[in-house]
């Protein structure tokens, strides 16, 4: 029972990662941009955000630094797509591409730097429950942090002004253009905050769930994201369950091996990776539905004025 | 404050000349990069512009990473123009190495020559068959082709990692993870002698030549790319839309299994966790880089290969992480995007501001 609390544990760890950068990808999408530059920013975030560490010793710098190049990166990506009209899914690939060879020449010098051990974070009385203790409340804050983020952006989608106006701007941006919103600005807003989100994920990872810093370490969870949105048809509800999910199947193949299944380790490895293909087909499967669920100027450029 | 204003039609001037500004631009970020970690720009530049052609023992070597670069990047093309985006032709080169390699352990002293043949279409049909897979989900589920090519990808490494861990490894091979060296007689052949450079380059600009009649001398090919640029067009055209779906993965796929054919039949000469080298990300940027024209790719795939060469150099010489390569990949197709701005609009300051 013990191992399945752990794995329960595992779950939500992993589900963060992935939780934080699809709710940051779906706030950019919601207004009508598809930013596929995601696991870039994550790997860039992750070694901007270890470095941090490193040198500050303060986990907070280093989210707040990983938020930052997360960012930055994404406000570049903004202006070209937004501004100069460049093609969302070029540019956002141009991104991806820049960001792996980025954060490698960057890091090599963070390759053999590992950070201090820190104390488990535990919810006071909670924590000694059995099994739900272990399972549920024995996790860094910020796993916590996700929760309640997907329901603010629940709040603020669907229940605030400045939300119905995000949301406008994504499924017609010329009918908000004509009611006086600045449609690019609002975008670029959102694009932004969706960087700094990826941005948080990939220090999360750097930092906290896998404490060390490794080429390439980000491994498609920026790709697996993107993939999140749309399984969840653009719902944030949907996205931290499918994030937990998905976190679940990651976690999975260690469970396996540890208990000793005899299967091959590369078959449990692509394992995330083939699910996010057969989730995808099988929901993708109606074209009805995904129509009617995505915004509607999702990935086309927006001119005012022309 | 400058102003964009669109042109009325696309300025075939910039089409060409936004490539030459981009690099202009990358080079210039180059020459910032080198400075601020204190290595002699100069010095920098002569790894990538200079060194890579100043013999003809370079300028074969040169040709030899350019080749795969310009063979996936062909069939990239035709995809792009087709509106499919195809991102996973690293998983589809993987694949056709794979599928290459499976055929190249079958070789002993005793085949023929002819096993070369065998070698490349195996190559050619894994690459055929990844890309397959993608084509199928997308054109039965709907499901979007950039995430699956791409997903496949890591599917792909996978796939290889087991083989060469595990049924595949090379029994002599103190347990390193790798098949066995390939016969002698799997080599693609080589065009002469004390150079690297094989019939694959010819093979490539073959392609280059077939893929420039397919695309603007034939009726199937002018349909495929309308299909990409006008979808309501080519309903009204009767143009098929799943049919430009398969052509494009299945030549995207079947071309990338073809480079990863050559590779590992051809430099790499056995299976290693190694083969996947990126050129299936690079040959995205060569594609875009060439303006998506089978001519242009030549450009651009000697281009990218000098980026790879001089990443090389500059690890070995100059003591900098070899991945400055993938930064100044990524440079290049980022400021191409921004420069091809122009391509569409002319900068205006406006009257009286």
């Amino acid at each position: 029972m013990e191992s399945y609390a752990l794995l329960i544990a595992a779950t939500l760890n992993a589900g963060t990662v992935l939780a934080l950068a699809a709710l940051g990808l779906l706030i950019n999408e919601k207004a009508g941009i598809v930013n596929l530059g995601a696991e870039g920013m994550m790997l860039c975030a992750a070694i901007t955000g270890f470095a941090t560490v490193v040198h500050t010793g303060s986990d907070l710098l280093g989210f707040a630094a990983g938020m930052g190049a997360g960012a930055v990166l994404a406000a570049l990506f903004g202006l070209l797509v937004i501004w100069l009209g460049t093609n969302q899914y070029a540019t956002g690939l141009a991104l991806s591409l820049f960001g792996v060879g980025f954060s490698a020449f960057v890091g090599i010098g963070y390759v053999q730097e590992k950070l201090p051990a820190r104390a488990q974070f535990e919810v006071p009385w909670l924590s000694d429950i059995p099994l739900l203790g272990p399972a549920l409340f024995r996790q860094h804050p910020l796993v916590y942090g996700a929760i309640a983020f997907a329901l603010a952006l629940i709040w603020f989608l669907y229940r605030t002004r400045t939300g119905l106006v995000l949301r406008a701007v994504g499924e017609s941006p010329e009918s908000a253009h004509a009611l006086g919103y600045d449609v690019r600005r609002i975008r670029l807003a959102a694009v932004v905050t969706g960087g700094a989100l990826c941005g948080l994920a990939g220090a999360y990872i750097s930092v906290i769930y896998t404490p060390l810093w490794v080429e390439g370490m980000v491994a498609g969870k920026g790709w697996i994201a993107l993939a999140l949105t749309t399984f969840a048809t653009w719902r944030p509800a949907r996205v931290l369950l499918g994030a937990y999910l998905f976190g679940g199947v990651t976690m999975l193949q260690f469970h396996l091996q540890g208990a000793g299944v005899d299967v091959p380790s590369q078959l449990l490895t692509a394992l995330p990776y083939v699910a996010t293909i057969v989730v995808l087909a099988l929901i993708s499967r109606n074209p009805t539905w995904i129509r009617i669920n995505m915004p509607a100027s999702l990935g086309k450029a927006f001119h005012p004025g022309s | 404050m400058l102003k964009l204003e669109a042109r009325p039609e696309a300025s075939t001037f910039w089409s060409l000349a936004s490539p030459v500004l981009a690099l202009l631009l990358t080079v210039l970020v180059g020459v910032a990069l080198f400075m601020a970690l204190g290595k002699d720009p100069v010095r920098g530049l002569q790894m990538f512009f200079w060194e890579p052609i100043k013999s003809a023992y370079a300028l074969g070597e040169l040709m030899v990473k350019a080749t795969p670069l310009l063979v996936i990047a062909l069939g990239l093309g035709v995809c792009y123009r087709s509106n499919v985006w195809n991102i996973g032709a690293e998983g589809q080169f993987v694949m056709g190495a794979v599928a290459a390699g499976g055929v190249a352990l079958l070789a002993d002293a005793t085949t023929g020559r002819w096993i070369v043949v065998a070698i490349v279409l195996a190559g050619v049909l894994g690459g055929m068959a990844w890309a397959g897979l993608v084509a199928l989900l997308r054109d039965r589920f709907n499901a979007n082709e950039i995430l699956v090519s791409l997903m496949l990808v890591y599917v792909a490494d996978m796939v290889l990692s087991y083989l060469v861990y595990g049924p595949w490894k090379d029994p002599a091979g103190y347990n390193f993870p790798q098949s066995k060296t390939f016969a002698a007689v799997t080599q693609i052949p080589r065009l002469m002698s004390g150079s690297r450079v094989s019939v694959g380059l010819l093979l490539a600009l073959v392609g280059v030549a077939v893929m420039w009649v397919f695309l603007f001398r034939t009726r199937a090919g002018f349909a495929q790319q309308v299909g990409g640029l006008a979808p309501a067009a080519a309903r009204y055209a009767g143009f098929s839309s799943r049919k430009a779906l398969w052509v494009a993965l299945l030549v995207s796929g079947g071309a990338a299994g073809l480079a990863g054919a050559l590779e590992v039949a051809g430099p790499i000469g056995q299976l290693t966790p190694y083969v996947p080298a990126g050129y299936g990300f690079a040959a995205i940027i060569v594609a875009y880089v060439g303006r998506l024209h089978p001519v242009g790719m030549v450009f651009s795939a000697v281009l990218m290969s000098m980026f790879y060469i001089g990443g090389e150099l500059a690890q070995s010489r100059l003591g900098l992480p070899k991945s400055i390569t993938g930064v100044f990949q990524g440079l290049l197709l980022f400021s191409l995007l921004a420069c091809d701005t122009l391509v569409a609009y002319r900068l205006r300051w406006p009257k009286g501001a």
